[in-house]
């Protein structure tokens, strides 16, 4: 993958499959402290003991279209060739916890890329589903909770196209923010 | 800074438009495949295009939503493209240039652009 936020799209889709209602995506990031941690945590059926060993096998798939299953092999190695680890913790119907923590400066760091992206796109595919987006960087920190928005919106579903217009502004100016806009 | 007051704004639009668009049989639908394979050849910026080019033309009856691998990840990034009493329509190897190509030919005036569709492609 090209940028970090595009293994966050593919493997926060696990969630969705796993039935899941609540999904938390969380990007923390510090160049003080020279590291990127990416955690995506869902309330869907989770896996067992078992499962979670399997999942990082890429020749392991539940699906039978293909006999691959590279989504969670691919995270796991963009934070493992940066020095970083990755870790997967789940209960079954309880959820999954994905952790994937980077050291940014490594040669072999993927950048984040384009994060904001990713979220709108799950919110409108998904708008049943809640997200609760968090970002951290040096100069702060912002979050988007779909719940929030869903108790000012009524029964108007968050895949309206001037909701999400309004999600992308939202993110947009509250990444500026935490990095700082042009100063940095 | 955006606020919640302007999503309420939205909120109260929409509400006057919702009981029109409810649960139209007619809507269309395009499916992006959105798997890990699709994701890698770049299936984002696609579906991006597609929702944009659609909200550009105001197109009310159409939907984009994802899809996951269905086998032909050579051929990524997939789109299908559902339209009720028409033939499906399976387009391989998009781009966003495609898709907005996809967009006005085959959503809003109906004629296939056979060139990008698989059977083009095994040919």
């Amino acid at each position: 993958m090209r940028e970090l936020s595009l293994n966050v799209m593919d493997v926060a889709q696990n969630s969705v499959r796993a039935e899941a209602d609540l999904v938390r995506i969380t990007v923390e990031e510090s160049d003080k402290e020279d590291r990127l941690t990416i955690v995506i945590a869902d309330n869907g059926c989770g896996m067992t003991e078992d499962q979670v060993r399997q999942v990082i096998d890429p020749f392991f798939t539940t699906r039978t279209t293909r006999k691959v299953g590279l989504g969670v092999p691919l995270f796991k190695l963009s934070a493992e060739q940066t020095g970083g680890s990755f870790d997967i913790q789940s209960k079954v119907g309880e959820g999954t916890t994905t952790t994937a923590s980077y050291v940014k400066s490594h040669v072999d760091m993927t950048p984040l890329g384009d994060i904001n992206s990713t979220v709108k796109i799950l919110i409108q595919c998904n708008p049943q589903i809640d997200f609760i987006f968090t970002h951290s960087a040096d100069k702060g920190s912002f979050t988007l909770d779909t719940r929030e928005l869903r108790e000012v919106l009524g029964d108007v579903s968050l895949d309206n196209p001037d909701v999400l217009e309004w999600i992308g502004q939202y993110l947009e100016e509250n990444t500026q923010n935490i990095y700082g806009g042009a100063e940095n | 800074m955006k606020s919640l007051a302007e999503l309420k704004a939205i909120r109260d639009r929409a509400q006057a438009e919702i009981n029109m668009r409810k649960e139209n049989p007619n809507a269309a639908r395009v499916l992006v495949g959105m798997a890990t394979c699709g994701i890698a050849a770049g299936a984002r910026p696609v579906l991006n295009a597609f929702v944009e080019e659609i909200a550009k033309r105001g197109l009310k009856d159409v939907t984009v939503t994802q899809t996951g691998c269905i086998g032909i990840c050579q051929y990524e990034p997939v789109v299908e493209i559902e339209i009720p009493g028409e033939d499906k329509v399976t387009y391989v190897k998009m781009t966003p240039e495609k898709a907005v190509k996809v967009v006005n030919d085959h959503l809003v005036n109906h004629n296939v652009v056979s060139e990008y569709t698989i059977g083009t492609a095994t040919r």
